[in-house]
């Protein structure tokens, strides 16, 4: 105990450069945490626009599907399946798609679309897809009408309440035609799904394709989004062999490594601040070692023991550094919880061309409590490895030699 | 008689291969329990270096020293810290205080290293204070006490671990006459009244004039001990009667 008050003392002997010393940790803290804060946030905000486009944070298939996306790559649907995958830990939600392809043709003008069947409820709960509608009115199950992605309803020519011609070739080799109103259009961000996209209810579209209870796929939503990937690696262990599992991050590749190389880039960035923060911390303590190179011999002279010394002066440090650490992220919590509430928010071109993709140009940070611990024990760790260098003098002391003039 | 420091044809050689420096060079050196005794000698004469040797912060090169029966010159490094905090009292020339604390943790600062009980400590400061006449300083940091009072409570803290005897290298060297008398009084009553032993290293012949026993050092050798001196006497006086 008295050991601790003498260290706390002795933190205080020189009160501007203790005061520097945490001052530089506490804004190293904050900018880290806010740098951190700000990257998961605008990566999770990234990819919950782009999965919540169409593809969701995860899916099952019949094994096989991914890759040779086919009606005959089909598989029925059966309650106890989509039971067995609720159950699974973090599974928030599901719905079923029954997908392919199908020419649409209105008068004149025909085109290649994307058909997907759905469940009209669970899907707009997972995807959102009601609140993409932009006019008419959205899907009910018993429908035998569509919804048109806006792009495409354009090339077509067709408006609400038109009627549009679909050709296609059904489960095994069945012919698929058929002839749907056109009951709302909806607007995607993606331009590749604005101008292919087509919507009808799930029994409607295995009617169209004599698929009679079949889907190609179960579309999950989760709990927690930021353990999609654990949750789908635990679900592949536990799912029968003739599905497969995928992630969001294994049906759309690039967004994944753009993720990955961007927080690369920033572990750099964050690597040099910590540096520059190390030689800080490490400069005040090698003046503060000098300074006291002569009490310190004389306190081992008196019959100190080194042990003892090394702890004080390691509490000495830590209690610097963790003063510094603990302000700076109570300092840091109000502020990341503002820019969550209130994001930032960009101009300009980049704001455009975000919005072109259907994203709002907001950076929300993440409020995620990882962040801060992360934070708060890697600028520990730091004062750890740098209270080594009076552990190391300490030592190699020689009472005599520190006593010299 | 009660033998405290008994040092054996002790040597200490500086860089022994290019331009040898005998700092202490084969010298024995005995002292009893109660003693009050000067170390003089030229600057450069191995003052610091001898009582160093006797202190457990310096090794010989040859020659081994007891204290109290024990060869410090056997103990690890460790051991002889242990053996430092429980034995000698150190006052050096300056900076003996921990700036930090008060006058009072100083010195209880060493009973703290010895677990002593807050009872203890406290009795022991009491008493070691009114020794040293600065009741009044207790709380004093070391910056707000003059460089002779500052000194005083060096005492204080050498004397606070009960050791079996007191080094000091020089502890008047940076004080003025007045200062210098006091500190010396001050020890010399502690000799006195308390039998505490003194082994003090000094340039100041007026502090010398104090001294009981007297060790001239001149290039690491002992070529005057007063002791020897007065024993002699005591000798010749036997003879006589
Ligand atoms: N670390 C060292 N390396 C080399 N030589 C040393 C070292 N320490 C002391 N000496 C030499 O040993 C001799 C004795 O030095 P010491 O400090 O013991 O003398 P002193 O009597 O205490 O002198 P002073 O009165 O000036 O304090 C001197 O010649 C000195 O130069
Ligand atoms: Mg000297």
């Amino acid at each position: 105990m008295w050991l601790l008050q003498l260290a706390w003392k002795n933190m205080w002997r020189n009160r501007y450069r203790t005061l520097i010393t945490m001052a530089a940790i506490f804004f190293a803290v904050i900018l880290s945490v806010i740098a951190s804060s700000l990257k998961e946030g605008i990566f999770n905000n990234l990819v919950k626009n782009v999965v919540s486009f169409y593809t969701g944070y995860a899916q099952v298939h019949k094994r096989g599907y991914w890759n040779e996306q086919i009606l005959d790559n089909s598989f029925e649907t059966a309650p106890a399946t989509e039971q067995k995958i609720l159950r699974q830990k973090n599974v928030a939600g599901i719905t079923p798609r029954l997908e392919s392809f199908a020419l649409v043709s209105s008068g004149d003008v025909t085109k290649g679309s994307l058909v997907a069947g759905i469940d009209v409820e669970k899907e707009t709960a997972i995807t959102g897809l009601k609140d993409k509608l932009v006019q008419g009115i959205y899907l009910k199950s018993t429908d035998t009408a569509i919804l048109l992605a806006q792009g495409l309803a354009e090339r077509l020519k067709l408006k609400v309440a038109d009627t549009a011609v679909l050709i296609g070739q059904g489960y095994h080799g069945a012919t698929a035609a058929g002839k749907y109103v056109v009951k709302g259009i909806v607007k995607f961000g993606s331009p590749e799904l604005n101008d292919k996209a087509l919507f009808m209810p799930l029994a409607a579209a295995q009617d169209f394709y004599s698929a009679y209870g079949m889907v190609t796929s179960y579309v999950l939503s989760f709990n927690n989004t930021a353990a999609a990937e654990a949750s789908v690696i635990a679900m592949r262990s536990s799912m029968d062999s003739s599905y497969e599992v995928m992630s969001w991050g294994d049906m759309i590749p690039d967004i994944k490594q753009h993720i990955t190389a961007d927080s690369n880039n920033m572990k750099y960035v964050q690597g040099i601040l910590y540096m520059l923060i190390c030689f800080g911390i490490f400069g005040t303590l090698l003046m503060m070692m000098v300074e006291r190179k002569f009490e310190i011999g004389m306190l081992v002279a008196i019959g100190m023991k080194k042990i003892k010394l090394m702890v004080l002066l390691t509490v000495e440090s830590i209690l610097t550094v963790f003063a510094g650490c603990i302000i700076g992220l109570l300092v840091s919590i109000p502020v990341i919880y503002y820019l969550n509430r209130h994001p930032l928010r960009i101009g300009g071109e980049t704001a455009k061309a975000y919005e072109r993709f259907g994203f709002e140009a907001i950076f929300p940070t993440s409020t995620d409590a990882a962040i801060f611990i992360n934070q708060g024990l890697v600028v520990i760790a730091m004062g750890l490895l740098i209270s080594l260098y009076p552990v190391y003098k300490v030592i190699r002391l020689n009472p005599v030699a520190a006593m010299k003039k | 008689m009660n033998t405290v420091i008994d040092a054996h044809n002790i040597s200490k050689v500086y860089n022994p291969t290019t331009i040898p420096v005998y700092a202490v060079n084969n010298v024995h050196l005995h002292l009893q329990k109660g003693e009050f005794t000067a170390l003089v000698g030229p600057s450069g004469s191995g003052k610091t270096t001898l009582l160093n040797m006797i202190g457990g912060l310096d090794r010989p090169d040859e020659g081994n020293i007891f204290i109290n029966g024990i060869d410090i010159t056997k103990l690890s490094a460790n051991e002889l810290i242990s053996f430092r905090l429980q034995n000698i009292g150190f006052v050096f020339q300056s900076f003996n205080l921990i700036p930090v604390l008060t006058a009072k943790e100083n010195v209880e600062f060493i009973m703290q290293l010895q677990k002593a009980s807050k009872q203890q400590r406290e009795e022991r400061v009491k008493t070691l204070f009114a020794q040293i006449g600065l009741q009044d300083k207790l709380n004093e940091r070391p910056s707000r006490l003059s460089g002779g009072q500052q000194q005083r409570v060096a005492v204080a803290r050498a004397l606070a671990s009960r050791p079996q005897f007191v080094l000091a290298d020089e502890p008047t060297a940076n004080l003025d006459t007045k200062s210098a008398f006091n500190l010396l009084d001050i020890m010399a009553r502690l000799n006195r009244e308390e039998n505490i032993t003194f082994l003090f290293s000094t340039h100041d012949q007026r502090v010398i004039d104090r001294a009981r026993r007297v060790i001239t050092l001149v290039d690491g050798r002992i070529v005057q001990d007063t002791a020897e001196v007065s024993t002699q006497h005591e000798e010749a006086a036997a003879v006589k009667t």
